[in-house]
């Protein structure tokens, strides 16, 4: 069993009326790669500069490595951060600024040139080590910053979007690095990204944050197949949600009743378990398969008609919009097989999908609200 | 592509157009002025018609180096000292100011705010404070806590007192600039990476402040070692400045050769001093900053 190494009990920030982070807890194991996303101003940042000690809890405990440390200054933290801002010293040249943390340590002269001249072929800025800040590009800046971190391989690594001013090649390449390192190293990583694909490929788990507060935790495929609540479902990857109403359990299998006066079928064992009779009935687009209307559908589906109004060819799927029941607009991505015609605009067709792939959530009645925010 | 060339040249010669107002400023009150009193320095002036004749005299200026050195000295000593006192002295003011002030421009106004009153008015009025038997000593003396003959005013350290007091704004602004753009994320970055308070201080905020530290030297010493009015209102006769010197020769005795030659030899001196200082800390980084 790993040990939990970094442990936030209960903790709250406050920055005069602004709740940036609400009564939040979260054990993050040791060697755990664990994502934090979610919408801008949702407190991500604050939760990390916590942990860094950069910003005093207004209530709770920060615990690294068992110890409580919630009054430790940042020094004494064995924990590195890739700031948001890079905060990279202006009066230093790279080889400088990634090697003030060796230095500070009062690590030897010739481990400092090794270890530097490592970190700067990782993140791939051989040659960098005269230039100033200020002379580098947004993105080689950024890759600076991540080197002046790992370079200490501290135990844990705060990293605030390390990636975000990174064109996609690069970013894909320092993924992979980041995994790499992460794995052969062993450090714990907390990341937090507004990429969700970044953070479903890399996670061991991840933490979908809203309003201070973890929406919903877990491995990627857990939070992605079962989300907890409408928001994490809009959040995470596109998701059609149908209104409807808890009708009966029998044999593990609830029936649902849509708004149209249509059932669906869910196994017992996905419903959460706070839910009221109101629920949204949720399914992801890629699971589910059209027809046009005529055809039989498969035993056991479940299934919603409409009336398809775009569809749009992206080389590896097809991707069709369709006019649900109850004025629901609905999404389905189909895989570029060739096999079958396609269905065009203005066709009937019926959507089915497997129970399974079914799942539910309590409706969140501000959800409007919190995308104007952003 | 007529048109076009024209905007080009347009912009060639926009710099120059823009400096053109500067340029004319500093060659009529600067230029002419500089070059007439270098060249006066060279020349033979009766004192009383005040005609003034190019003779090529060289001999002016080892004559009044070796018979005014003690006020040349006392010059650079006594703006130097004032310059360091004030480098201390508004170093934590601005900094404080720059970085945990809830209110900068409050405290900045508060800090600038007796310099709103006419220097000489100020001046004088740091004679009433240094009084033998003013607010301050005559208390001080009243209480048996100072000696009855004791005296601040008329010594060096009165002259010093008033320049520090005087040019403290001209180092306080430049260093509380220089810190005020320092990013607080770089020294919470400095601390990430293991550097103590003190650590961070030394190895990120002096370096970034140090243009401003030179900006602040600059704008203290300079001045300050031209100055006249503190060594004379409040050094007595035996303090004087070299300041004093060119204004008695100036406005006394109309000696314009000498006062010239003096004047020609404290701007040299600064300039190469300047110039050494510079090359040691400043211009690299000034360079760097701006
Ligand atoms: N120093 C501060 N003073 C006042 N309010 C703050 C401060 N820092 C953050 N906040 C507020 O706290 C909330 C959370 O901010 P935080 O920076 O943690 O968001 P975030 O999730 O990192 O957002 P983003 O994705 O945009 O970086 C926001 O409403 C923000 O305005
Ligand atoms: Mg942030």
């Amino acid at each position: 069993m790993p040990e939990v190494d970094v442990r936030l009990e209960r903790v709250t920030k406050e920055f005069g009326d602004t709740v940036a982070v609400d009564d939040l807890s979260v054990d993050i194991t040791e060697g755990e790669f664990f994502s934090m996303l979610g919408p801008s101003g949702c407190g991500k940042t604050t939760t990390l500069r916590m942990i860094g000690g950069f910003e005093d809890p207004t209530y709770g405990t920060v615990y690294l490595g068992g110890r409580d440390v919630t009054d430790d200054p940042p020094y004494r933290r064995d924990v590195n951060t890739v700031f948001q801002s890079y905060a990279l010293f202006p009066h230093l040249n790279v080889f400088d600024n990634v090697a003030f943390g060796l230095r500070r340590k009062k690590v030897g002269k010739e481990e400092i040139q090794r270890r530097v001249q490592e970190v700067m072929h990782l993140v791939d800025l051989r040659g960098f080590g005269e230039r100033k800040p200020g002379q580098m590009s947004g993105g080689q800046q950024q890759r600076v910053a991540l080197a002046r971190a790992l370079v200490n391989s501290p135990k844990v690594l705060l990293l605030d979007e390390p990636l975000g001013a990174l064109d996609l090649k690069l970013r894909k390449q320092m993924q992979l690095e980041l995994k790499r390192i992460q794995q052969e190293v062993g450090i714990t990583f907390i990341y937090v990204t507004h990429d969700q694909e970044e953070a479903m490929t890399m996670s061991d788990r991840l933490a979908v944050m809203r309003r201070g507060r973890i929406e919903q935790l877990g491995e990627p495929e857990e939070v992605y197949d079962n989300p907890a609540t409408e928001f994490v479902a809009g959040f995470l990857g596109a998701s059609n949600l149908l209104d409807g109403e808890i009708g009966s359990h029998q044999d593990g299998i609830t029936t649902i009743k849509l708004s149209t006066g249509s059932t669906v079928l869910v196994p017992s064992d996905r419903m959460p378990p706070d839910v009221e009779t109101q629920v949204k009935v949720g399914v992801r687009p890629e699971k589910i398969t059209i027809r046009n209307d005529s055809e039989d559908l498969p035993a056991g589906y479940n299934s919603v008609s409409g009336l398809l109004r775009v569809a749009t060819y992206i080389g590896v799927s097809h991707q069709y919009k369709i006019d649900g029941p109850g004025g629901t607009e609905l999404t389905v991505y189909v895989q570029n097989l060739g096999a079958v015609t396609p269905p065009a605009p203005g066709e009937k067709v019926s959507l089915a999908w497997r129970p399974e792939h079914t799942f539910v959530v309590k409706p969140s009645a501000s959800l409007s609200e919190e995308e104007e925010e952003e | 592509m007529e048109r076009r060339r024209g905007t080009r040249k347009g912009k060639r010669l926009a710099p120059y157009l823009l400096g053109a107002p500067a340029a004319i400023w500093l060659g009529v009150f600067f230029l002419v002025p500089l070059v007439t009193m270098m060249s006066l320095s060279l020349q033979r002036c009766d004192s009383v018609t005040l005609a003034c004749r190019m003779i090529w005299h060289f001999g002016e200026f080892p004559e009044q180096v070796s018979q005014f050195r003690p006020f040349f000295m006392r010059s650079l000593y006594y703006a130097g000292s004032a310059t360091v006192i004030d480098l201390l002295v508004s170093f934590p003011i601005a900094y404080w100011i720059a970085f945990r002030a809830k209110r900068k421009n409050f405290f900045l106004l508060m800090l600038l705010l007796p310099f709103f009153v006419s220097f000489v008015i100020r001046t004088i009025s740091w004679q009433f404070l240094l009084s033998d038997q003013g607010i301050l000593l005559g208390t001080l003396k009243n209480l048996h806590l100072l000696p009855e003959n004791f005296h601040v005013l008329a010594t060096g350290t009165a002259v010093i007192a008033g320049i520090a007091y005087n040019f403290l704004p001209f180092t306080a602004l430049p260093l509380y600039v220089s810190l005020e753009r320092i990013d607080p994320h770089v020294l919470e970055a400095a601390h990430d990476l293991y550097a103590s308070r003190r650590a961070a201080f030394a190895k990120v905020t002096i370096p970034l402040a140090v243009p401003g530290i030179f900006a602040a030297f600059l704008l203290t010493f300079v001045p300050g070692a031209g100055d006249y009015l503190n060594a004379q209102i409040l050094g007595g006769t035996s303090n004087g400045m070299i300041g004093n010197v060119i204004q008695n020769k100036f406005l006394v005795f109309f000696d314009y050769p000498a006062a010239s030659a003096l004047s020609a030899i404290l701007m040299g001196v600064m300039l190469i001093g300047i110039a050494a200082y510079a090359k040691v800390l400043g211009s690299r980084t000034i360079e760097e900053y701006i």
